[in-house]
């Protein structure tokens, strides 16, 4: 039960890329690993424009399934897994992640914790990508958001996996809160 | 024909109604609204469903680690990392981070961004005239200790015009990005300075409906943290949701 108000967000604005970004941010593996993958996706307004001022991060159990607890992701040493991804978009709203795909924690669906910012964005959001079902049953979150659950799941391309993210409007992306938050 | 950009009356008056319409319905909201129309950036990128409730799972309940690898200790000392003295009110921002049940966070990131003291940021984009410092960048990483304390020692930043409307100027701000416990407690704001002036004029400041709420966001003079002939202390405490772990759990882990 918590007994503190919790401190309020804000928009991470338009001036972070100095600050946030660091080298190998967006490489959780180096390219060419054995299982790399990328996960790559476009971040979109109510009109359906890019975000070129959105940050994305991804925290992700390894392939077994293990919830990595290893510091270094932000001076990567090139072969320890530490779950952690961040990428700002381009220009063209494009982030993309260089990973393995994540295992199963205690018998869940696989899927990428992923948090988003922008500037205009006046506070965080939380989402899931989900790896592709590929015959799997729904869990209880994608079986209660009902037919919005495609956007919890990424497509496999062929550049590996996407997932947009769309903030607003026609297919808007299906964000989450949790207990605690309000 | 471009639209005359909007005055700063514009905005107060619909800074003004979502004030009284918050006061009128008698719900205490402790967070910024997303939909927040003063700020016109949060007009076409904010959702219009409301978040789905989910139940922490899996990696939601553990957070990323960082430790003396990732961060220097010397990157916590804005005021060094360009050898000469930036320009400026010299200033120590300190403060616990908690969780909602008021356990210390600790060994976690804390990230800051910040103009300098002319409100100009390092950023390609910053169009604002005033002059860049050579010895400030403004960019400041450390962890917390074993009690959840943060410490930066940085320069007081300025206020800085933007284009959200006519003469629309931000009030003086650190930006702070927090990792907690548990992957739902991860967060980015902004910490402001005791008294300013821009307060009610800024809509990103008052997209936090709330007076209470807002004020969790402004620091403290500590006079007890200046130090003689050489810098100003301010305080500011964060406090982040509960952890959805018990106790029990986080010592298995250790
Ligand atoms: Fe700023």
């Amino acid at each position: 039960m918590s007994t503190l108000t919790a401190t309020p967000g804000q928009t991470i604005g338009p001036f972070f890329h100095y600050a946030l970004p660091f080298d190998g941010d967006r490489e959780l593996v180096a390219p060419g690993t054995p299982g790399a993958v990328l996960l790559h996706g476009t971040v979109t307004d109510g009109a359906g424009a890019p975000l070129q001022d959105a940050l994305v991060e991804i925290w992700q159990a390894d392939p077994a399934g293990v919830v990595p607890q290893r510091t270094g992701s932000m001076r990567r040493d090139g072969h320890t897994f530490t779950g952690f991804g961040r990428s700002s978009t381009d220009i063209t709203g494009r982030y993309t992640f260089t990973t393995l795909e994540p295992g199963s924690v205690d018998g869940g669906l696989p899927f990428f914790g992923v948090t988003v910012f922008a500037r205009g964005l006046l506070n965080r959001l939380f989402t899931r990508a989900y790896l592709p079902l590929d015959g799997a049953e729904p869990d209880a979150l994608l079986t209660s958001v009902g037919d919005r659950a495609g956007t919890l799941v990424v497509e496999r391309d062929e550049h590996g996996l996407r997932f947009d993210v769309r903030l607003q409007g026609e297919g808007e992306t299906v964000f989450l809160t949790y207990p605690g938050h309000s | 024909m471009t639209p005359q950009p909007e005055t700063q009356a514009v905005i107060d008056a619909e800074i003004a109604a979502t004030a009284h319409a918050y006061e009128q319905a008698g719900v205490e909201e402790t967070q910024p609204r997303v939909d927040y129309a003063p700020y016109r950036s949060s007009l076409l990128r904010h959702p219009t469903k409301d978040p789905h409730h989910a139940d922490p799972e899996g990696i939601e309940l553990w957070a990323p680690c960082f430790g003396e690898r990732d961060i220097d200790p010397l990157e916590a000392d804005l005021t060094i990392q360009r050898g000469g003295e930036p320009q400026g009110e010299k200033m120590l921002v300190t403060g616990r981070v908690v969780d909602g049940d008021g356990r210390p966070v600790r060994r976690q990131l804390v990230e800051i961004w910040q103009a300098n003291a002319g409100g100009r940021y390092i950023h390609k984009r910053d169009q604002h005239p005033a002059p860049l410092d050579p010895s400030f960048t403004g960019v400041g990483r450390c962890l917390t200790d074993d009690d959840g304390t943060y410490s930066f020692t940085t320069i007081k930043p300025g206020p800085y015009p933007w284009r959200n409307h006519l003469n629309a100027w931000r009030p003086a701000h650190i930006h702070f990005s927090l990792f907690g416990t548990d992957f739902t407690q991860r967060m980015i704001t902004q910490m402001y300075f005791p008294g300013d002036p821009l307060f009610a004029l800024d809509p990103i400041y008052q997209s936090i409906v709330d007076p209470k709420a807002r004020e969790r966001l402004v620091s403290t003079y500590d006079h007890d943290l200046s130090v003689p002939e050489v810098l100003m202390g301010y305080r500011w405490d964060i406090v982040l949701t509960g952890s959805h772990r018990t106790p029990l759990e986080e010592e298995d882990h250790q």
